[in-house]
């Protein structure tokens, strides 16, 4: 994509955003194995680029669904750091007021409208709210992030189904990041290509670089202006890596699972140092700046865990009073 | 005898089963994961291989159906379910399916087929990897339900299960994994639908299944050194239940707590509660019987709550001490 034609700003927000995910993400490697953070963790550290392309992209009042993998959807909606650092804590302050944990966060102010931990349990509800937005003739679009796992289950083709046929405005990205869980893509996928199976439904799809940041916003942008313009939904299979294990802050690397060749080859490809390049090659930000926003995000990291750790658990009382909505 | 782990019990069992009997095939998430379903799989595919140890994609609904058919053609799958919560995309299968095929077609065609289901809880996973679903399956006509408590039925029961011809949803908790006791090497039986003392004594009557039953031994233990003297049943099968071994109690003790780690309303607890009342039993009772259950509420990530949420033995003792003083 030419470069020149977005505003230098809007690569700088990019790049803090995917800054802020790493960060975020390793300081929580960390405190699990510090075991001050207690629940399962998915990390998203390697897959920056696809929470950040296609979230840049979105309006405030576009919808989005996630996973188990929350917390990088989360931030780059712009969920409140500070409330997601307490919710892994599992504090009242908590996005879940500690209900929820790593894998149940929301922020319905931003958009963000909670994420699933059953494998593709949160795809038909994207397709739900694009129904909404058509009924009320509201031109927001929804959001369904899932991974390639999430592919194997029967409701992902169900929703793709339903929302062709009805054309909603729903886009479905499909975080490919080669394992679903203990198992590669050629275990789970007879046919690994996914954006293909858009054609079964008479629907768009693409296949994008999901390590490039710059690419998966162009690319989702596209997919966001035609939803956007009632021509229906869209799917898009980013190509990515997720660098630790399925769960928590190991590599997998000692259980067999994967080699430490594969590994590095995608380390080297990190989204970040991708964009770092290229905002260095076409004078965007130095290396001097780049040092800064670093620091402005770490520290912003820092304080987020002070918030978490000087927030109250919750009481242990009566939860029965949070279960219907009293009105 | 030698005194194993729970989890090596079910994985020596599963060993043992597929050596002895060619028609029986594992399939479910994780049965070649590392971690996904504890120890418990260990050695079988290396064993069997990827023909009858199969480990597919994420795809509930349908594999629960491929093992059905599987059962069709003459084999004896066992299905596990990491955890229990997975269990609902695959409903469908087992309810409308497994459940009815065999009176839905006068008893021509039966579904020999075994279910394992997880409990794995506590840890902050919240409500989504967390439930003990057990009563929702006794509900299904066609289903029967079996819950041990410890290393000796696991091996039992899962042989029983396996040589059923019905469906039977094997309920495994993880709290037992690391438990352990006396299991004989060599296979045998345990009978789906008796249960079994695991504590006698005259002044109440506590019901309990699966991992319950440890801390209802324990609250038992903690009654008797203040003086209160305790039966403690272990259902084992929870349907059919073992309701003769429940009457046998309450006719002496006239006091019940039942103790269940699933839900209240409409669980187990409530069942069992049920068939009390409709039986002459009630007429003797000398309380109220009281039923110590989770509260119904989704399970909580904070462990905080997960404190408050999951019964423990203080809960029971504390209630056993209620129900004599009526
Ligand atoms: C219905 C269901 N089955 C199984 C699981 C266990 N599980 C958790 S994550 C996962 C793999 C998901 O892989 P993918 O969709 O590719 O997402 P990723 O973890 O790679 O982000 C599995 C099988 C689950 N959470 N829900």
């Amino acid at each position: 994509m030419d470069i020149k034609r977005l505003p230098q700003e809007f690569i700088i927000n990019l790049y803090e955003t995917m800054l802020k995910i790493r960060v975020f993400e390793e300081k929580v490697a960390d405190l699990i194995l510090k075991k001050e953070i207690i629940c399962p963790c998915h990390l998203y550290i390697g897959q920056e680029a696809v929470a950040t392309g296609v979230c840049a992209a979105l309006r405030k009042d576009d919808y989005i669904f996630s996973t188990h993998r929350s917390h990088g959807h989360y931030l780059a909606k712009g969920g409140d750091m500070k409330k997601l650092m307490a919710e892994l804590f599992c504090r009242e302050t908590g996005t879940s007021k500690g209900r929820g944990g790593s894998m149940h966060i929301a922020s319905i102010d931003m958009g963000i409208m909670g994420s699933s931990a059953i494998v593709g349990g949160s795809i038909p509800l994207a397709v739900g709210a694009a129904l909404g937005f058509k009924i009320q003739k509201k031109d927001s679009v929804a959001v369904a992030f899932f991974g390639e796992g999430a592919v194997c289950e029967g409701v992902f083709y169900e929703s793709l189904n339903f929302a062709a046929l009805k054309k909603l405005p729903v886009i479905f990205v499909c975080e490919k990041n080669h394992y679903s869980t203990h198992m590669p893509i050629s275990k789970i996928l007879a046919d690994p290509s996914i954006y293909k199976k858009a054609l079964s439904f008479a629907m768009d799809g693409a296949l994008v670089d999901g390590n490039d940041v710059l690419k998966v916003y162009e690319k989702t942008k596209i997919a966001v202006d035609s939803a956007r313009s009632g021509e229906g939904p869209y799917l898009l299979e980013c190509l990515t890596y997720r660098w630790r294990g399925h769960v928590g802050p190991n590599y997998d690397l000692d259980k067999g699972l994967r080699s430490s060749e594969e590994l590095e080859y995608w380390m080297k490809k990190c989204p970040i140092k991708s964009l770092e390049k290229i905002m260095v090659m076409n004078s965007i930000l130095s290396e001097k700046e780049m040092e800064f926003i670093k620091l402005k995000v770490e520290n912003e990291v820092e304080e987020a865990i002070k918030f978490a750790k000087e927030s109250p658990k919750p009481p242990q009382t009566e939860d029965e009073l949070m279960l219907y909505v009293f009105k | 005898m030698r005194e194993v782990t729970y989890s090596y019990a079910i994985n020596e069992t599963l060993h043992q089963l597929m050596q002895k009997d060619e028609r029986v095939v594992l399939i479910g998430q994780g049965v070649t994961s590392p971690w996904y379903v504890g120890t418990t799989t260990v050695g079988l595919i290396s064993r069997f291989g990827e023909e009858r140890v199969i480990d597919p994609p994420v795809s509930e609904n349908c594999t629960t159906g491929v093992a059905i058919g599987l059962a069709f053609t003459g084999m004896r799958p066992i299905y596990v379910f990491p955890r229990m919560d997975f269990m609902y995309y695959a409903m469908d299968q087992i309810a409308n399916h497994a459940a009815n095929w065999y009176f839905m077609f006068g008893g021509q065609l039966n579904v020999p087929m075994t279910i394992w289901a997880i409990i794995n809880r506590g840890g902050e996973q919240a409500a989504q990897h967390s439930q003990a679903i057990h009563a929702i399956f006794a509900h299904i006509p066609g289903l029967k339900v079996v819950a041990p408590s410890n290393g000796y039925d696991a091996k039992g029961l899962l042989v029983s299960c396996v040589n059923d011809g019905n469906p039977v949803i094997f309920v495994d908790d993880r709290w037992l994994y690391n438990l352990k006791c006396n299991v004989p090497e060599e296979l045998y039986s345990i009978p789906i639908g008796k249960g079994i003392f695991r504590k006698r004594g005259d002044d109440v009557t506590i019901i309990a299944s699966s991992y319950m039953v440890h801390e209802a031994i324990l609250a038992a233990e903690e009654c008797e050194e203040r003086g209160i003297n305790v039966d403690v049943i272990d259902l084992r099968s929870i349907k059919p239940i073992d309701f003769d071994l429940i009457s046998q109690s309450v006719k002496r003790t006239k006091r019940i707590v039942i103790v269940d780690g699933g839900w209240k309303t409409c669980g187990l607890s409530a069942e069992i509660a049920a068939k009390i009342a409709e039986s002459e039993l009630i007429k003797n009772l000398k309380a109220p019987l009281i039923r110590v259950t989770l509260p119904d509420v989704p399970a909580p990530a904070s462990s905080s709550l997960e404190q408050i949420y999951y019964p423990r033995k203080e809960k029971i003792v504390s209630t056993v001490q209620k129900i004599m003083e009526v």
